[in-house]
């Protein structure tokens, strides 16, 4: 088996704890389905047989196969794990490291793209690199965001991610929270590649392909917490730091491995590098770099690979804005295959529902009615005289008559009583709003803890 | 140089680019030949007389193909520089091979070709009959339809009959059987390579194979994308990568039951085969190595438990990895270094993993020398050649193949590397390399080809227009 599908569905998704209070982050409605629909959906249509889910117990009750609405016969083998301890990404996986027995492609539940995978993949294959990932120009949210006064300031901080001249090959990657005076680039980085780009305006997609010498350096070195926190950069780095001599015998790597208090990544990957891909290198006529005296790859063992997407679909849903934005964007019909209006919604002859909206399973959506640019959820029910813009409602919503709700987000189960106006609001789940009630630019919801 | 006043005593003699070989074994080789086009005639003769209609319409046709063949140098001439396929070069000075193999066969001269046209020509007079034309390959342009000499001639490989619909669908058939994916081709195509196959560079084959590909092992995966994109380049490297490919595929195959490994991992290779194929058409080199593994793997006794037999095939991938590649190598490398001498100015040719083997060696054993790299475009590989020589201390200088004639007064000898060696002792390699042959001729500097035994294939080829890789139109 070449690659071994892994998705992280742990996350609390602390940066929308708006929506998440209620319902967890991978069950959250996107376009009418889950949130890990899409993840799962892109392995599928890929042609992955097989993923392993890591997530809490609570989402693993709900991650049957018809909740899901997954077509294929892909296998899911779902792995619980406690929330207490604050996992991170790179412990979960040393979690589940003796199922894993190749390569591994690690996916967040929060990815929603369409990317050609083989991209990534056959840069991970064809350089026999340590780690290839995805990243995608990062697009700026134009829709104002429920709940929330004024501008959002950058709240988000940026990635700095340093590429070669053919855009491939991943040569520096800081976090702005890392950096506390500059940026500072390594001598060393600058003698080898002396022609650089760094960008900032990136999204990293949490794709990565990672050899499986890296999930056995992950195993022995238990201070890496989060995969795109701590290896990532690790991983970077390493790419440039003085490469050990290989030792001629098993003494002097123990040795070496002692004073160093920590295993060496190369030693790992390299024991495994055979004499015979060696040879080939020795005797291709191909190198990545020319002006160099130095051979291909400049002789290091580890090496780190990055596509770009330039154009195309890809968000990280993990904040409210992000959440809005998704939902407008999966109404294209690249990523749903499904009509945006269910065959088992009842929808009256007289509303007026819009092309580019997704009405849900056993909606009864009542007379004069209009949606536009809205998503409504599955056993909705929306009665007369409602007006729906540029909205999204959740599951088992009830919208009384003549309501007006604009650029805000309904949570499930919530009520909205007759004749309420509702702007920019984002409503918790199982709220009511008051008959006449007039919501603008607010979060309605229980307290949160 | 003994060699240059050999060389050039056969020129005076035959007009065309010289070799080095005694009269006696030109004769060998015209007796040879001789004899096989009598026994020829005769079962041609048969055959005709069943199908002597359709050889009367052909026979003028066939008539005029002739009198255009015997102008082979001519020919050769006419390289397409554009290409960066390999192309055959039909100069030969010497080959220093490796112990195994006896004496080259003498190189068929203008001369001797023309005297036998002449003959056949009078036998066919006589008779009535066409049957020369079994002895060339038809030629990428004539019509003459291969389906008429089956009997006579083999038929053509698929790869060459790109231009026929019907070999094309049989092709994608075939790969469908196999679950492998047919790679798309160019909308707008050259004319003169038609028959050839023009791949489009946009999708990768890659694209429609599962991401764990199941069809096809991961390492032949990886192999593929290596090949297609040229990061393993070079016939010795290409073998070796195929064969540790091939290692990992026997490490991981599990007979099924029922079956026998002798005859289930033949059946398995197949597919891979195909994909390579696909990904970028295999070398004479490849091509040796896999009759190797297959003869290998039919070898294995049906009793012979599975784990003892995969264990006896990497052995014996191994062994010919170190028989045919290194030692061969050193072996080349010994002989080729008794023909450097000090103050030598040598010329290599693109980047040649055997030719950087010798003159590294040849430095190592402290002769002095200087080596030109002569490059051309659009791969550029003598840089990389450039970059190994100096980086041992080599003296290099470093030209393009336009400013070939102006620097050959200074050089000694030349160098170069082989991608194959056809039957009829011509050279195969990159493109280029019979432009240096002929101009090295121009000035008597002798040409050394250095080329392993595991390179020398069965085909016969007379130009490089018939049989050949495509690069990318627009890069």
């Amino acid at each position: 088996m070449e690659l071994q599908a892994v998705l992280m569905a742990a996350g609390g998704g602390s940066r929308m704890m708006e929506l998440t209070y209620n319902t967890h982050k991978p069950l959250l409605p996107v376009g009418n389905k889950p949130l890990i629909w899409y993840p799962l959906n892109l392995l599928e249509r890929v042609g992955f047989e097989e993923v392993i889910i890591i997530t809490t117990k609570d989402v693993q009750k709900m991650l049957t196969p018809d909740r899901l609405k997954l077509d294929g016969k892909m296998k899911l083998d779902v792995v619980c794990i406690q929330l207490e301890g604050e996992m991170g990404t790179a412990d979960a996986l040393r979690h589940v490291q003796q199922k894993i027995k190749t390569d591994v492609l690690v996916l967040s539940c929060d990815l929603i793209t369409d990317v050609a995978l083989h991209e990534v993949v056959d840069l991970f294959r064809a350089h026999n690199a340590s780690m290839a990932m995805l990243m995608s120009k990062l697009h700026e949210f134009t829709e104002t965001v429920p709940g929330q006064k004024g501008k959002k300031k950058a709240g988000e901080q940026r990635d700095f991610v340093g590429v070669d001249a053919t855009g491939q090959r991943l040569l520096f990657m800081a976090n702005e929270a890392d950096l506390e005076d500059g940026l500072t680039i390594r001598k060393s980085i600058m003698c080898k590649h002396p022609s650089m780009r760094i960008r900032t305006g990136l999204l990293d997609a949490h794709l990565y392909c990672l050899k499986r010498c890296v999930v056995d350096f992950l195993v022995e070195n238990k201070n890496i917490s989060s995969i795109r926190g701590e290896l990532i950069p690790y991983l970077v780095r390493k790419q440039f730091s003085k490469s050990v001599n290989l030792p001629n015998n098993k003494d002097e790597v123990e040795m070496s491995q002692k004073m160093e208090g920590q295993t060496n990544l190369e030693i790992l990957g390299s024991c495994k590098d055979e004499e015979l891909l060696r040879l080939t290198q020795e005797r291709s006529c191909w190198n990545d770099h020319h002006g160099d005296m130095s051979e291909a790859y400049h002789g290091g063992k580890v090496r780190c690979y990055v596509h770009i997407m330039e154009d195309g679909v890809c968000y990280r849903v993990n904040t409210l804005a992000a959440y809005i934005e998704a939902n407008r964007m999966v109404s294209a019909p690249k990523l749903i295959e499904d009509p945006p209006i269910h065959p088992s919604a009842v929808i009256s002859e007289c509303t007026q529902v819009g092309a580019d909206s997704i009405i849900g399973a056993s909606c009864q959506i009542s007379d004069k009615t209009s949606i536009k640019r809205s998503t409504v959820g599955a056993s909705s029910t929306v009665r007369e005289k409602v007006k729906i813009t540029n909205s999204i409602l959740m599951n088992g919503v009830t919208v009384e008559e003549g309501c007006n709700i604009q650029g805000s987000v309904i949570c499930s189960n919530a009520v909205i009583g007759r004749n309420a106006d509702i702007k920019y609001c984002l409503v918790g789940s199982s709220q009511r709003i008051e008959p006449d009630g007039e919501c603008l630019t607010q979060a309605v919801s229980c307290n949160l803890f | 140089m003994a060699d240059a006043d050999e060389t050039s005593k056969q020129a005076e003699r035959n007009t065309n680019v010289g070799d080095g070989i005694a009269v006696k074994k030109q004769d060998i080789a015209r007796a040879k030949n001789e004899g096989k086009e009598l026994t020829k005639d005769e079962k041609q003769r048969l055959r005709k007389e069943k199908k002597q209609q359709k050889k009367n319409k052909k026979d003028d046709k066939g008539e005029s193909e002739h009198e255009n063949v015997p102008l082979p140098p001519s020919q050769a001439v006419v390289q397409c520089q554009s290409q960066k396929a390999p192309s055959v070069a039909p100069s030969l000075a010497l080959t220093p091979v490796s112990v195994c193999t006896s004496e080259k066969p003498a190189k068929s001269k203008a001369e001797q070709r023309a005297e036998r046209r002449a003959r056949q020509e009078a036998d066919r007079a006589a008779k009535g009959k066409k049957g020369e034309s079994a002895q060339q390959p038809p030629s990428g342009k004539s019509k003459a339809p291969p389906n008429e000499l089956q009997p006579v001639v083999k038929r053509l490989p698929e790869h060459v009959q790109v231009d026929d619909p019907a070999a094309v669908r049989k092709l994608a058939k075939k790969l469908e059987r196999q679950q492998i994916p047919v790679r798309s081709e160019y909308g707008y195509k050259v004319s003169l390579f038609s028959h050839l196959h023009q791949y489009s560079r946009k999708a990768p084959l890659t694209q429609q194979i599962s991401i764990p590909s199941t069809v096809i092992h991961p390492y032949i995966v990886r192999l593929g994308l290596q090949y297609s994109q040229g990061i393993v380049a070079g016939s010795n490297a290409r073998s070796i990568a195929l064969l540790h490919a091939f290692q990992k595929v026997i490490q991981d195959y599990k007979t099924p039951p029922n079956e026998e490994l002798s005859r289930d991992l033949v059946n398995k290779l197949k597919p891979y085969i195909s994909y390579l194929n696909q990904c970028r058409p295999l070398s004479a080199s490849m091509g040796n190595a896999i009759k190797y593994v297959k003869k290998e793997i039919s070898n294995i006794p049906c009793l012979c438990k599975e784990e003892e037999a995969k264990k006896q095939l990497l052995s014996c991938i191994d062994n010919y990895i170190k028989e045919k590649i290194t030692l061969a190598a050193t072996t080349i490398s010994a002989y080729a270094i008794e023909k450097i001498s000090n103050g030598d100015v040598i010329l290599v040719y693109g980047c040649s993993s055997l030719v950087n083997h010798i003159l590294c060696d040849a430095f190592d054993k402290k002769r002095k020398f200087s080596v030109i790299v002569v490059d051309s475009r659009p791969r550029l590989e003598g840089r990389e050649a450039l970059r190994r020589l100096v980086k041992k201390g080599i003296c290099c200088t470093y030209v393009l193949i336009s400013a070939v004639s102006y620097i050959l007064p200074e050089v000694s000898k030349v160098f170069l590397g082989a991608h194959a060696l056809l039957a009829n002792g011509y050279v195969m390699s990159r493109v280029g390399t019979s432009q240096i042959a002929l101009v090295a001729k121009a000035y008597n500097v002798p040409v050394l080809v250095c080329c392993e035994t595991y390179k020398f294939c069965e085909r016969v080829q007379t130009d490089s227009f018939v049989s050949n890789e495509l690069g990318n139109q627009y890069t």
